[in-house]
């Protein structure tokens, strides 16, 4: 695994942000988000994104899952250049479906889906059959310890079971590239960082690469390699890489 | 690709079966008005079946004797039974009145019929029980509905007749039943005056010197002999022969300077188009506001529900759900609750229709137009969700 910005090639797969700038508004009410982002991650690697409230965190998140357009810059995901001064995908639907996986501060489960569909239904969506789907939903379920709640509907699972399921089903189109945003916040200790575990697992197993927005002092340690994200620009920093 | 609105549906079922309950009793009394529509033709229709006639000869310039008021001389059968095609022609009396018996009045369409003779128009085709008039006075068929049993003694003005017969499905067009009487009882009860009105016409005949002359006895006992009779019936029914047309007959008759004919077509045209065309209208009136009314619920419902799952919504948009699939998610929510509101307004329906006092006849195919219809209206009422639907931003799933 890489642990500095300059051992890692700029199209390596994984996540490569050069000059990210966005700008809400124009002229005189103009608000620079960001202004001068910069970040690699690679793959099987997990870093942390810190800042203030209002540093611009959410706003990167955004534009690196291509729901918001970002005023110029590049991003790279997966080995793929997907925005270069405009976008370089015409389907960003499929992007976020295929290339990036999604954890949420609240799991944010369909309600009406037991836990298997919730996880299967991003390959169901890709076109894959519902029995493979579910396959590959179960395997994932059986590596994050939920397996026996398969059948339970969300309402059912506690709050990390919950997590697991929402890490599962972003893993389960094996994306390049997961962004999560404070998934550890409704937690206590000992399941922040059972999630954290989690996810440092997988990203080692499936080679992917992990951005966490997070304020949870709990996991900052956990993490190797840290962005500070303030005033809209990021500056990388050593973490501690602590163990579980 | 999984039912999302299926799946949903199953888990919020009992939401979705009482909103759908609640829908389909709107929907069982929009399907009954159609039915109350349908009644109404239908007792029209068998009014003219029960006549048993294939033409109607009437006074001229008359829409009678249903929709308006005709006056014949009851001596005008005999002419139209000298006409080449007419097989049978019989004088008949309508006169809707109160019934009463006993303590208790009903509301029924006295009809006069020709007594003792079998098979003439305007006499009940068939009897449920009992048998037909065969007196010239004071025996009564009535049907069913009307509530009298056979053996009863009921009260027309100021006589009193005994049930020999009970019918079926013997009604006017306004869903009255009807009470057969022999058609000389039928003529007098049609213009019978009470007994003070009589004296006070007999007074004021026996003060004009016309008719009170003394030098002419008898002339005064005439003329009030030729008052308290009456001579005229509403109509004759014609049947004709086979192998003769209605046109064939009817053509002739039209001839005549005071007579007005028509045929069945002619009659139900009549019946239908103006004698309760008012109420057709009514109806059609209460069913575009309850259909608006119906779109309007299933919107709002629809519409509520959707907006109950708008952070599902973004999610599901964030992780690459198409739109299509969104909108076909609520489209068919929509059209899962119109089919639970169809099937409960149809076993609704089914079941009160036979409470109401006048006949309800539920056709199966206004029961498929109304599936239809409440197919489209909730295909319509989902537009409004699947537009806000569609309007959600996925960022609205990540915080910030």
């Amino acid at each position: 695994m890489a642990n500095h910005l300059s051992e890692l090639k700029p199209e390596s797969k994984g996540i490569h942000i050069e000059s990210l700038r966005k700008r809400y508004g124009e002229g005189d009410t103009a608000v620079d988000a960001l202004k001068d982002v910069n970040m690699i991650v690679a793959p099987g690697e997990v870093v942390g994104l810190v800042g203030p409230s209002g540093s611009g965190k959410s706003t990167l998140l955004k534009c690196l899952g291509a729901v918001i357009e970002p005023s110029s810059g590049r991003m790279t995901l997966g080995g793929q250049v997907i925005y270069n001064n405009g976008w370089q995908i015409k389907d960003l639907r499929a992007l976020r479906r295929d290339k990036i996986g999604f954890v949420f501060q609240a799991p944010y489960l369909i309600p009406f889906l037991d836990v298997t569909d919730n996880v299967a239904l991003l390959p169901m969506l890709a076109g894959h059959p519902n029995a493979e789907s579910r396959q590959r939903a179960l395997a994932l379920l059986e590596a994050l310890d939920v397996a026996h709640r398969a059948k339970a509907m969300p309402s059912q699972l506690s709050g990390g079971e919950q997590q697991r399921v929402s890490i599962a089903r972003a893993l389960v189109n094996r994306p390049p590239v997961i962004l999560a945003d404070e998934p550890t916040a409704p937690l206590d200790s000992e399941r922040a960082l059972a999630v954290m575990r989690i996810l440092n697992q997988m990203a080692l197993q499936y080679q992917t690469a992990i951005i966490v927005v997070t304020h949870d002092e709990k996991i900052i340690p956990t993490f190797k390699r840290i962005y500070h994200i303030r005033d809209g620009k990021t500056h990388e920093e050593a973490g501690m890489g602590r163990a579980f | 690709m999984i039912s999302l609105a299926g799946r949903d549906i199953m888990h919020a079922w009992g939401k979705f079966v009482f909103t759908g309950v609640g829908l389909g009793l709107l929907i069982g009394v929009t399907l009954t008005m159609a039915g109350v529509y349908r009644g109404m033709v239908d007792d029209a229709k068998a009014l003219l079946d029960n006549s048993g006639a294939d033409l109607w000869v009437v006074q001229k310039d008359t829409l009678g004797p249903y929709a308006e008021s005709s006056s014949l001389y009851d001596d005008t059968y005999r002419s139209l039974l000298s006409i080449s095609g007419v097989a049978r022609a019989a004088n008949i009396t309508y006169l809707t009145m109160q019934v009463r018996e006993g303590g208790r009045d009903v509301r029924a369409m006295v009809v006069g019929v020709v007594s003792g003779a079998p098979g003439q128009p305007g006499q009940p085709s068939y009897l449920i029980s009992g048998r037909q008039i065969t007196r010239g006075h004071y025996e009564a068929v009535a049907d069913i509905a009307s509530g009298f049993k056979l053996g009863q003694s009921i009260q027309i003005r100021r006589n009193n007749y005994t049930v020999v017969g009970l019918t079926r499905r013997m009604v006017s067009s306004g869903g009255d039943p009807m009470v057969f009487i022999p058609l000389k009882d039928a003529q007098e009860a049609q213009f019978l005056k009470d007994n003070d009105a009589i004296v006070q016409q007999r007074r004021r005949t026996a003060e004009n010197p016309a008719f009170n002359r003394p030098n002419v006895p008898g002339l005064l006992d005439q003329v009030i002999a030729s008052q308290s009779t009456n001579t005229f019936v509403n109509a004759v029914l014609v049947q004709i022969k086979p192998g003769f047309s209605s046109e064939e007959v009817a053509d002739p008759i039209r001839h005549w300077k005071r007579l007005q004919v028509y045929t069945r077509t002619q009659m139900e045209g009549i019946l239908v188009g103006k004698l309760i065309a008012t109420s057709a209208k009514q109806i059609a009136m209460f069913l575009v506001i309850l259909a608006i009314v119906s779109a309007a619920i299933v919107a709002f419902i629809i519409y509520t529900l959707t907006m109950g799952k708008i952070r599902e919504i973004a999610v599901l948009k964030l992780i690459g759900t198409k739109n299509r699939t969104i909108a076909a998610m609520i489209m068919q929510q929509a059209l899962g609750l119109g089919v639970i509101g169809f099937v409960v307004g149809k076993v609704a329906a089914t079941f009160w229709a036979p409470i109401f006092p006048k006949y309800v006849l539920l056709v199966p195919g206004d029961a498929l137009r109304g599936f239809f219809a409440v197919m489209l209206i909730c295909v319509l009422a989902s537009l409004l969700a699947i537009r806000a639907a569609l309007k959600v931003d996925p960022a609205e799933a990540i915080g910030g």
